[in-house]
């Protein structure tokens, strides 16, 4: 099997994609985090920008950067891992018919309320002919599509694929969360998420998408090892999985330099990360990110960006640690991921 | 042995409520196509596939509590995996069996019913986080006790066409064993107004491919079928084999299908590609043929560029189940094993009149032929298209 390259990487998220070089993180007052606006019509027809939802946006605008990176024109894969979709889309169909009993609609935003809208939308700006797949499993969307990636791979003929994870907010259906306790109650600062100790999360839109590519080239920032989806599993069965998981790629936890873990401030759930800082990880570099970006159902995908720049430029910032370990070299890196207990995602990243 | 095997299979749509009784509705032309009375909708003159069982029916045949929190695509595709599941050589399914459903929706029918009640009422809150097309898979998982390898391909109509192409791929790759493969959807008010919106259903029974076609009828459905790597099979019954598939983009529009059919065009190209095999290996096709004055011609183009003059016994099955969405390439999966496994074509009804553009007229009633290879086509909003080659167990 042909190995994957990550030749090109994009994220819009609530920092700023410059967060390895700036000294301060944006802070956010309230548990509900949007995206940083972007240039967007920097890269996108202003035409069709207006009747884009801000997940296609994001989508397209990190597409065409990451692909732009990689010098690549069209890619002959476009997947795509989005847990909620086109919600704003969604949401304005469902309002205005409920709202009007079912009366006369406008089709617009049903026509743009599909989950593969980014993806389709990515295609149709980029003329891409080619393979086109939209995954939508709660927090391992993205992982969904990495898996693809690794069987598109498989293909000889594949040069160049495209993959991304992607999710917005919406006012009524992202309000929704605060009522069954996925969003905290109590208004926080995002850099106190790890000092709470109540249930619920902040909840944030972003985007990230990577060129991949079977061949390696001078600004390559890593090597795409493996990916894994666990559905359901005890606490008590995480660590075995994990080895089994970095045995199949011939490694071991002692070979692991950094591990990333998506540790969101939720007191039911987050005894998973805890298990593994306080067991199999413990004298490894830990880091967490939604303290500055929050948690969606894609934000695995920003993770995956983070694993690349570190990777790359060989070098952590403070802000994303955990414990007080340093990695000097980083070398191998491994993003352990899950929501409420279910959906977990494992990705081993690897530097070139 | 070519192509990976298809060991099981499960079905609800509107014209049965398992196989055989499909089976029987697709072999004496008796379609399901009726008005909305599960539905609550107030276009009860829109004909619909509609499952003439409530949730409240479904839970009481699948045992569940009445507390539950299951969608009404999880509740079908519950139904649909038990037969499966009664089927099959397994008791329950082997710990390292995966699951790839597709879904359009998911479990919107929730957040439609639901959305004034979650501010003040705690006890539907459960719903909340069922809108998103996740939950119902997860769900569906749950109570069959799937813990591994579970993920949801939302592609619009194309969805669980996509479902099957990826899980045949992690078999070949040697990822999984062992996959359970379809998908469900339900019909959900959101959808019926959605394409109400769009003015393309019909208020009449749906008529593909025919010259005065107007629109498509919506259905639901959950299909789902069992792939098994060769080391698993041991002496199994195998249904037909997944011998190729293909996936494209349109790109041409976000609803719209082309009209040179490009997307369609493509993913039947690498369809036969994959499998290799020549135009003329074709017995059978599962057409998408929704219904729709786009679509059809769209698709019709399609086929007389990839087989001339001699495009192949064709047949849509739409006018019997509607159109079940993101179920629908399960469904159809299910229809093509079927005329594999039986020798017939099932028919292409409310056929009348060729369309002037193309001239081409569908199968319009029940034959038997025997059949060895089966293209079904799937295509979808966002240009996505996707074309699966069954093949018989040689």
């Amino acid at each position: 099997m042909s190995k994957i390259y990550i030749n090109g990487i994009s994220s819009v998220s609530p920092q700023s994609e410059d967060i390895f070089e700036e000294e301060n993180p944006l802070v956010y007052k309230e548990n509900t985090l949007t995206a940083l606006d972007q240039d967007y019509k920097s890269i996108i027809n202003s035409m069709m920008l207006r009747r884009m939802s801000k997940a296609v946006k994001m989508g397209l605008y990190c597409s065409k950067k990451a692909l732009l990176e990689a010098e690549v024109e069209i890619p002959d894969a476009i997947l795509v891992g989005t847990g909620q979709g086109c919600m704003q889309d969604t949401e304005k169909f469902m309002t205005n018919m409920l709202e009007s009993e079912e009366g006369l609609l406008s089709p617009t935003s049903f026509i743009q309320s599909t989950h593969n809208t980014v993806g389709g939308q990515i295609a149709l700006d980029l003329k891409c002919k080619g393979y086109n797949m939209t995954f939508t499993q709660n927090s391992v969307s993205f992982e969904s599509a990495l898996l693809d990636a690794i069987l598109q791979m498989e293909d000889e003929s594949t040069q160049n694929i495209l993959v991304g994870g992607v999710d917005e907010t919406s006012q009524e259906f992202t309000g929704f969360q605060r009522l069954d306790a996925q969003i905290k109650k109590e208004n926080i600062s995002n850099l106190d998420l790890y000092k709470s100790e109540s249930s619920g999360t902040i909840i944030s839109e972003s985007a990230a998408f990577f060129s991949l590519a079977p061949e390696k080239k001078a600004s390559s920032y890593a090597e795409f090892k493996d990916v894994e989806i666990i559905n359901s599993i005890e606490i008590s069965g995480l660590n075995s999985k994990i080895e089994l998981f970095l045995k199949r790629n011939n490694t071991s936890v002692s070979e692991i330099d950094a591990v990333i873990l998506g540790r969101n401030g939720d007191a039911r759930f987050d005894h998973y990360y805890e298990e593994l800082q306080n067991g199999m990880f413990l004298a490894k570099c830990q880091l967490g990110f939604k303290h500055l970006v929050g948690e969606n159902n894609a934000v695995s995908s920003y993770a995956f960006w983070l694993a690349s720049k570190i990777l790359k430029e060989k070098q952590i910032p403070e802000i994303f640690k955990l414990n007080t370990l340093n990695c000097s070299a980083p070398g191998k890196v491994l993003i352990y991921n899950q929501y409420l207990g279910r959906n977990h995602g494992l990705i081993l990243l690897q530097s070139l | 042995m070519k192509g990976i095997a298809v060991t099981g299979m499960g079905i609800i749509s509107a014209i049965g409520r398992d196989i055989e009784e499909t089976h029987l509705s697709l072999k004496y032309g008796k379609n399901g196509i009726s008005f909305p009375e599960i539905l609550p909708t107030k276009h009860k003159d829109l004909p619909v596939g509609e499952i003439k069982l409530s949730n409240s029916e479904l839970s009481e045949l699948l045992n569940l509590p009445e507390d539950h929190s299951y969608t009404r695509a999880a509740l079908l595709g519950i139904y649909a995996i038990k037969e499966l599941l009664e089927n099959s050589a397994y008791d329950q399914f082997p710990e390292d069996t995966g699951f790839i459903s597709g879904t359009s929706i998911g479990g919107i029918d929730m957040t439609e019913k639901h959305f004034y009640d979650y501010k003040n009422n705690p006890e539907k809150r459960k719903y909340i986080q069922a809108q998103h097309p996740g939950y119902t898979t997860e769900k569906i998982a749950e109570y069959f006790g799937l813990n591994g390898m579970i993920t949801t391909i939302s592609t619009a109509c194309s969805s669980s066409a996509n479902a099957i192409m990826m899980g045949a791929q992690m078999i070949e790759s040697g990822k999984l064993m062992r996959v359970i493969v379809g998908g469900s959807d339900c019909l959900t008010k959101f959808t019926l107004n959605g394409f109400n919106s769009l003015k393309i259903l019909s208020t009449k029974n749906s008529r593909p491919f025919d010259n005065a076609r107007d629109g498509l009828n919506l259905g639901e459905a959950a299909g789902y079928l069992m792939l098994e790597a060769e080391d698993c099979i041991n002496g199994k019954t195998v249904l037909g084999r997944v011998s190729g598939y293909g996936n494209a983009n349109d790109a041409f529009h976000q609803t719209a299908s082309s009209e040179n059919g490009e997307g369609a065009f493509q993913a039947i190209s690498k369809a036969l590609k994959k499998a290799n095999l020549s135009t003329t290996d074709i017995d059978f096709i599962n057409a998408h043929g929704t219904g729709t004055k786009n679509n059809d011609l769209s698709e019709s183009v399609a086929l007389k560029r990839i087989f001339g003059d001699k495009v192949p016994y064709f047949s849509s099955t739409k006018g019997f189940t509607g159109h079940t969405l993101g179920a629908a390439g399960a469904v159809e999966a299910i229809f093509s094993l079927l005329a594999i496994q039986k020798g017939e074509m099932f028919p292409n009804l409310n056929f009348s009149t060729e369309m002037l553009e193309t001239g081409l007229g569908p199968v319009t009633g029940f034959q038997k032929k025997n059949i060895n290879t089966m293209l079904s086509n799937s295509f979808g909003f966002g240009g996505n298209c996707t074309s699966l080659i069954f093949q018989r167990n040689e």
